[in-house]
């Protein structure tokens, strides 16, 4: 069984962001995995180590930078790793849906393990059209994944507003990782040095044949309003004609 | 374990308005005073493992483990599990195979996290490697896989109540009988004595003088070997202590070499978690300064604080460039790789503690009472201007080397 990772290079989640020309400012800020992708990751070494699958390969779409994350992927455990170039552009969902796309017809993955969303863009999108594109089950969110006996169908557990749900699906599969599925493994200072010597394949858009554009444009990046300070009231009944003042009751 | 003495105990936990920062946040500093710059792309992956494993491991224990003189050996495997066991010892045996510039960026990354945790982890490290160079084959390939992995810890054991600066004249002796040793003796200042499993002894074989020193495995649990009380003088002694010739690490009355070329290592691992600590020690100082408001103003809009923090730069970034010059020296075999590990490890333990008492200054009050960790981390730095060869030995050495020429 063959799995497929789409890992994405973000900003540290510890990071302190700032706004700069309008755009959110990433020169010389830390970057690291999208926390969600280092569970998807570890969820594929899990399954490899269980004997279900025998290779996982990374794939990331961004600039060169992308590289850095695609060799934490395999310092963790993937087997190869590819890397779509497309320069210093924003890939947005739809794009990088339309991407694994290419990706899973030339690959042929039996699984699609994703982060349910990067930490950037919150969007959560990318799963759900990648499955729609495909024409294949999807379960997101997922908090336990357990393959059938005969793999040829995936139990998973999925986080939803209302608790748990479980879903089965048939293989092949999309899955989106939420928090609870795993505790992702440090990589070990052996396998840093050994992922240099695992592949590492680098294309471009055109190589796959995808020169979708996305049709999205940011038009304003702000930060949030700085907090300002409360108003002390004297009495009871002053606060409750503030309340109302302000339509709250 | 290194006995920590306390500063001034709080009477109560303080409710600062301000809370404590154990793990640094802001990104403009390590923008300006970036322990990444510079490195290639391993070393930088290396370095962010590392300081990942000491901000999710260590800096959370830190305090705790300082209050309760604990020794962390769980922590200290999940660390040996990265690797982090064997750093710089062969692969033929199970080391990690890295250079002594890699070993650097680990222990200034872990020390961001538990300065002494990192320290012993630095002294377990030498152990290791002592073995690896020197050792016979069957010593090798029994000890560097139980070391790699921590099963077993190792400890090193030169320094005596009497001989410290001056090692040569150390008095423990091992005396000859049949196919054995035995040792009689003590040694002082031992981190890990009492708990380590290994240890790594210097002991005196032959006449007086440096040529006659040995370097001896002996097993915790050995009859003869004790250890005194943890919070005094961290003693190891040595009564009719019988081990076997085999346990003679390389050959007989060459201890003493090889002591001295562990220690160029020893002392760039030690300078290195001094910079470690002396970064977080920044780094809330920063975050202090921006925070902390007198005179309707905070603190980092005052000059002089300003002038403070950039001189705080200066000697971290200055001490780090010495440190990473001195480890290179190392792996290049350079010839002087004494003086430049003495010269780097002399000048960055003085000046990462002296950053760490400025950033105690800056917090006031604050700065002394235990919910604040840069009291703890200028603790944990001051032992560094002495252990591993004393500021003035780094001296002795330095100017020996220049008055040779």
């Amino acid at each position: 069984m063959k799995i497929l990772v789409p890992v994405k290079r973000v900003v540290d989640y510890a990071v302190k962001i700032r706004v700069a020309n309008g755009k959110v400012d990433t020169a010389s800020v830390k970057h690291s995995m999208n926390p969600f992708d280092e569970i998807a990751v570890e969820q594929a070494i899990r399954l490899k180590e269980a004997k279900k699958a025998t290779e996982i390969l990374a794939v990331s779409i961004g600039s060169t930078k992308a590289q850095e994350t695609l060799r934490t992927a395999l310092a963790m455990g993937a087997d190869k790793a590819l890397h779509i170039d497309t320069g210093d552009s924003e890939t947005l969902p739809l794009q990088v849906a339309k991407l694994l796309k290419a990706i899973v017809d030339k690959e042929k993955p039996d699984l699609v393990i994703l982060g349910k969303q990067a930490i950037d863009d919150d969007a959560n999108q990318t799963g759900q059209m990648l499955a729609g594109l495909l024409g294949w089950p999807q379960a997101t969110f997922a908090s336990k994944v357990e393959l059938a006996a005969d793999n040829k169908k995936v139990n998973v557990v999925r986080e939803i507003d209302g608790g748990l749900e479980t879903v089965s699906c048939a293989i092949p599969a999309i899955i989106t990782a939420d928090l609870r599925l795993n505790e992702p493994r440090y990589a070990t200072l052996p396998n840093i040095m050994k992922a240099k010597k695992k592949p590492l394949e680098k294309l471009t858009p055109k190589d796959l044949g995808v020169d979708y554009v996305g049709k999205l444009t940011t038009l304003l990046v702000e930060e949030p309003p700085k907090r300002a300070g409360g108003v002390k009231v004297e009495s009871v009944d002053e606060l409750i004609s503030k309340l109302k003042e302000k339509g709250l009751i | 374990m290194l006995s920590r003495p306390s500063l001034i105990r709080s009477a109560f936990s303080a409710r600062a308005l301000l809370s404590p920062l154990a793990v640094p946040r802001r990104t403009l500093l390590t923008s300006v005073v970036d322990a990444k710059a510079g490195l290639s792309e391993q070393e930088v992956e290396i370095f962010d493992l590392a300081k990942r494993f000491a901000d999710a491991e260590l800096a959370p224990n830190m305090r705790r483990w300082d209050e309760t003189g604990e020794f962390p050996v769980a922590t200290m495997r999940k660390a040996a599990e990265l690797g982090f066991g064997s750093i710089y010892c062969s692969e033929e045996f199970g080391g990690t195979g890295l250079s002594r510039l890699d070993a650097s960026l680990i222990f200034e990354a872990l020390s961001t996290g538990c300065v002494p945790t990192t320290a012993f982890l630095s002294i377990h490290n030498m152990v290791a490697w002592m073995i690896d160079s020197f050792g016979s084959h069957e010593l090798r390939e029994k000890w560097i896989p139980q070391l790699t992995h921590m099963d077993k810890i190792g400890s090193y054991c030169l320094t005596e109540p009497s001989s410290g600066s001056d090692a040569a004249s150390m008095e423990t002796t091992a005396k000859r009988d049949g196919d054995h040793l035995i040792i009689n003796g003590s040694k002082a200042f031992i981190s890990g004595a009492g708990t380590s499993d290994l240890y790594l002894v210097m002991v005196r074989t032959g006449g007086a003088g440096a040529k006659g020193v040995t370097s001896v495995l002996v097993e915790k649990g050995t009859p003869g070997l004790s250890f005194g009380k943890n919070e005094e003088k961290i003693v190891v002694t040595f009564e009719d202590v019988r081990v076997p010739i085999s346990n003679i690490v390389g050959e007989e009355g060459k201890g003493f070499t090889y002591a001295m070329k562990g220690l160029n290592g020893g002392r760039v691992n030690i300078a290195s978690c001094s910079l470690g600590g002396a970064q977080s020690a920044l780094q809330a100082a920063v975050d202090y300064a921006g925070t902390r408001t007198q005179f309707k103003t905070p603190l980092s809009g005052f000059q002089n604080t300003q002038f403070k923090l950039a001189e705080m730069a200066m000697k971290l970034t200055a001490s780090r460039l010495m440190v990473r010059n001195a480890a290179r020296a190392i792996d290049a075999g350079s010839p002087s790789a004494a003086a430049t590990c003495a010269m780097a490890k002399a000048y960055a333990t003085e000046e990462c503690f002296q950053l760490c008492d400025d950033a105690i200054q800056i917090h006031g009050g604050y700065g002394y009472l235990n919910d604040y960790p840069v009291g703890q981390y200028m603790r944990d730095l001051r032992v560094h201007r002495i252990l591993e060869g004393t500021s003035e030995v780094m001296r002795m050495i330095v100017a020996r080397e220049i008055l040779k020429d």
